[in-house]
């Protein structure tokens, strides 16, 4: 079998500029969501009680809500949690009231209300916990970030470092913007499948750079231009492989894994899809208008006696 | 030209034994099982426990699989829940005689079938967190600030006595915040006070304060500061100790995590509202005088109890009667050593009360000489006499309990007192709690998600690259034996994250693979012979795979750092993954195709799909 059958190169940065206003409209859209909507955190990170209760028919969440409202909570949201039985209900931290409290209450209530509520799950979070989460999250991606430029740096060149992570944070910030625009829930377990997919995209640009570098040290005649197309035109049936067998371990997560790994897989999901897209478009195009050229990738020091080296007359 | 060495061959066979050895002990699911630990802080579980548990199920007529004594607790082993719970009631009846006041938890637990072999060797099942076997999490937060001002109080009303001892008339001693004032009339005097303060309290830095009123500020060193607040989380920690005892749970995990956090896991604990209920419990020892009355005195040998007092035995079984009143309870206590008296030699604990509880011993001390206080200790709402000695003078902050103790008693002794009260108060500042049937749904989700997914990716590469399909699926099987493994071996706690960690990082895995056997094609496609097209493949596919899982690795470890709960389980997963999947898909696949391909002098062909090419003869790179 074989699904790529391309006879020439592709020439992907003739299009550099379309992708890349594609890109950064979609980007600030994603920016615009995130002020005007705001990502809808979940409890580990605002602190809060969520329990999550079963019943053996399906659920009347009018008659769930009622029966907490009644308890004194203001702002209570109940929902459906995959299936009709299911219900998830999220209480807003109360001061003065231990969550152990909380959740008995509600619980008892519920009793009350209706004998056969089981609760499945609770999970409480302070709010100092919260705060640190969202810090310790911020610090993680910084550290990603540091890391990946100075490992790419090392590997390659600065210019190629800023490429691959502007690339992939404009990722990240597109991710944010889904689950703002849909107002999705944001937990730890998403910001792990967010910072997973950092790794994971850079992966996709490094690819690409390596074959440039390889490609800078055989094809002494090509323009750089050219060597990119090449590069990217070699490595599609590899991306979209590779990427589909991810996905196809991502699209499993999200038909079997349940509600608690849904948001973990659509996040995954975005990531993996927008991931293609920049490390190919973005990434590469960043890197050819930073200029990116063979000598600052071949240090053989043989800089003359090379005809064939656009750059040869710049010898001083 | 792919030909690898023989060693090359024995390591990864070796590998894979080993891999395979502690892999096993997850297929052999679980067997029920009674544990038996200690029950209370007296209770000591060893060889005479073992044998006490063998001959009490040989009169019940119940024979256990396997009988052992692991680290503090006993494990009988079944082959069907009704022995279990026969097993159990035997037990309970011959190690708890007073069913009211158990020495031993029996817990009904479940343990590994895997055989005793494996288990000589260390391999166990991979260990399912909280969310996948269901049970309770706590993380509670020591509240140091209150920690050090009892830790203050206690200093000041030291340094009070000190200064009054050597004579120094100082303008009073106040505790303002983080810190102690001491005020003076005058410079000699307050020069004084920091020369005694200096001597006796080597915890304590001192300032003198210019100013309308000259004052001296004393305050912790940063290294005492430290020891205080770790020798809280520590105390807080052994009474957290023997509380959880009281719940009867088999495996509880209490564990300090950060600076002033502790985390509670309570595996299989439903009853949330009693867990918490009795985490959260202040004070667990009281003093009281013992009820030296004629009365008193009758009923210890029988007689009516009188109006007032209450019955408790002592440790070794003595009954004393102590009067209801209580004149201090563990809060007042902040702290008690085991010693040496300086004058007898004697194994001795001294005793560390705060300045108000000072006040009150001083005050019951002088009214009471020669008479007998009791301190009881109370578990499970039931109390023990702990030690009952004779007051030999007045007392203040700080006494000591001597007499007729060996050492071992001594430091028993103080452990006890410590452990029933809380150095500082807790809150609960995370809690989850997960049911069951959710912890079982789970564990079916991640185990479908991770089947599904792998099997999928399996059929398409064997449909894409035919045998080198094959291979790569192979490799792949290996990365998921390894990381099984590995998980197992080291006991790291497997996390539904954990769970879609691990299809995510055999769904990255193929990628190495994938460009392996691109690379391959490619290079058939330039013209290649097959052996040289094989050996160019995974040569230069290595340094951008080496590449592609650092900038992963990364990731991961920025998770690993950072990273709580959740986010946790998943990084150990994923970095572990990470490094396995190189092994598997670079060695290992390259293990398999030199072992095939590798042999055949005049290979022809390799079967790794379609190899197009473009129609004309030119090289591709020549287009753009």
């Amino acid at each position: 079998m074989e699904f790529f059958k391309i006879g020439r190169d592709i020439p992907f940065m003739r299009y550099a500029r379309i992708f890349n206003i594609i890109s950064v409209v979609t980007f600030l859209l994603a920016v615009v969501f995130l002020f005007t909507r705001g990502l809808h955190l979940s409890v580990e990170f605002t602190g809060g009680t969520v329990m999550e209760v079963a019943y053996s028919q399906p659920a009347d969440l009018a008659q769930v809500r009622g029966t907490v409202a009644a308890l004194g909570y203001g702002d209570v949201q109940v929902q459906n949690f995959g299936t009709a039985r299911d219900v998830i209900i999220r209480l807003p931290v109360q001061q003065g009231k231990s969550s152990a409290q909380q959740s008995e209450q509600v619980l008892t209530a519920l009793r009350a209300a209706s004998p056969d509520v089981q609760l499945r799950r609770t999970e409480f979070v302070g709010p100092q916990v919260g705060d640190e989460l969202a810090r310790d999250g911020l610090y993680a991606l910084a550290f990603v970030i540091v890391g990946i430029v100075i490992y790419l740096s090392m590997r390659f060149e600065w210019k190629y470092a800023v490429a691959g992570i502007i690339a992939n944070l404009h990722d990240v910030v597109i991710i944010l913007g889904f689950f703002a625009l849909f107002q999705w829930e944001f937990s730890l377990s998403v910001l792990a499948a967010i910072l997973a997919v950092l790794g994971y995209s850079v992966n996709e640009s490094v690819v690409i750079f390596d074959r440039i570098r390889e490609n800078f040290r055989r094809y002494r005649k090509m323009s750089t231009v050219e060597i990119i197309n090449n590069s990217i035109t070699a490595n599609i049936s590899r991306t979209i492989i590779t990427h589909g067998s991810t996905q196809i371990m991502v699209l499993s997560m999200l038909l079997f894994g349940g509600e608690t790994l849904h948001y973990f897989a659509v996040a995954l999901t975005i990531g993996i899809l927008f991931g293609i897209y920049s490390s190919v478009f973005v990434a590469a195009a960043i890197a050819m208008w930073l200029g990116i050229k063979r000598e600052d990738l071949i240090k053989t020091g043989r800089k003359d006696g090379d005809p064939g080296d656009p750059n040869a007359g710049a010898m001083v | 030209m792919n030909r690898y060495p023989v060693w090359k061959y024995i390591v990864i066979l070796i590998t894979l034994v080993v891999a395979a050895l502690y892999t096993l002990p997850n297929f052999f699911g679980e067997a029920p099982a009674v544990q038996v630990s200690a029950g209370k802080a007296t209770t000591r579980v060893d060889g005479g426990t073992l044998s006490r548990v063998e001959s009490a199920l040989r009169s019940a007529g119940v024979t256990p699989q396997r009988l052992t004594l692991e680290g503090s607790s006993v494990w009988a082993r079944f082959d069907t829940p009704d022995t279990q719970l026969k097993a159990k009631d035997a037990i309970e009846r011959t190690l708890n005689p007073d069913a009211a006041d158990p020495a031993h938890i029996v817990a009904l637990n479940l343990v590994s079938r895997s055989p005793a072999w494996l288990a000589a060797i260390n391999a166990k099942p991979m260990y399912l967190g909280l969310d996948l076997r269901g049970g309770v999490h706590f993380m509670l937060q020591v509240d140091m600030r209150t920690a050090i001002t009892k830790r203050l109080d206690t200093l000041a009303n030291d340094i009070r006595v000190a200064l009054r001892e050597k004579d120094v008339r100082h303008g009073g001693i106040s505790r303002e915040g983080n810190s102690i004032e001491i005020r003076a009339r005058d410079a000699g005097t307050l020069e004084a006070a920091r020369r005694v303060i200096a001597d006796t309290q080597p915890d304590l830095q001192v300032e003198p304060t210019p100013g309308a009123e000259p004052r001296l500020v004393a305050s912790f060193k940063p290294q005492a500061l430290q020891k205080v607040q770790s020798e809280a989380v520590k105390q807080n920690i052994t009474t957290l100790h023997n509380r959880v005892n009281e719940l009867g749970v088999a495996e509880p995990v209490i564990q300090q995590q950060g600076a002033d956090r502790v985390v509670v896991q309570l595996p299989g604990v439903q009853d949330t509202a009693k867990a918490k209920d009795i985490l959260g419990r202040t004070a667990t020892l009281e003093m009281r005088l013992v009820d030296e009355s004629a009365e008193g005195r009758a009923a210890e040998t029988g007689g009516a109890v009188p109006f007032g007092s209450e019955k408790f035995l002592e440790r070794d079984g003595r009954p004393v009667i102590v009067k209801r009143q209580v004149i201090l309870t563990g809060d007042s206590l902040t702290d008690a050593q085991p010693g040496f008296d300086q004058q007898t030699q004697q194994p001795k604990v001294d005793l560390t009360v705060d300045a108000k509880g000072g006040r009150v011993m001083r005050d019951v001390s002088r009214e009471n000489l020669k008479k007998r206080m009791a301190i009881v200790l109370f578990e499970k709402g039931k109390g023990e006499v702990l030690t009952a000695p004779v007051i030999q003078a007045e007392l203040g902050t700080r006494f000591q309990i001597s007499g007729s103790m060996t050492v071992n008693e001594a430091s028993d002794l103080a452990l006890l007192l410590r452990a029933g009260s809380l150095a500082a108060p807790m809150e609960i500042i995370e809690e989850r709690t997960i049911g069951p049937s959710l912890g079982a749904d789970n564990i079916d989700k991640g185990f479908h998600s991770v089947m599904w997914g792998f099997l999928a990716i399996v059929v398409f590469m064997i449909a894409y690259y035919m045998l080198f399909g094959v291979f790569s699926a192979i490799a792949l099987t290996v990365n998921l034996l390894l990381l099984v493994a590995i998980l197992s071996m080291l006991q790291a706690t497997l996390t539904l994250p954990g769970m879609a960690a691990v299809a995510l990082t055999l769904g990255m895995a193929i990628d190495a693979n994938v460009l392996i056997n691109e690379r391959i094609r490619e290079e058939l496609r330039e013209g290649a012979s097959p052996q040289a097209a094989i050996h160019a493949g995974y040569d230069r596919a290595w340094a951008t795979i080496l590449d592609s899982n650092v900038t992963s690795l990364i990731a991961g470890l920025a998770l690993l750092a950072f990273g709580s709960g959740p986010v946790r389980g998943f990084a150990v997963v994923h970095c572990i993954g990470i490094l396995t999947s190189m092994y598997s898909a670079v060695f290992f696949s390259r293990g398999l195709v030199n072992l095939w391909y590798g042999r055949q002098k005049k290979l022809k062909s390799v079967s790794i799909g379609t190899v197009w090419r473009p129609d004309t003869d030119k090289p591709l790179a020549a287009g753009g």
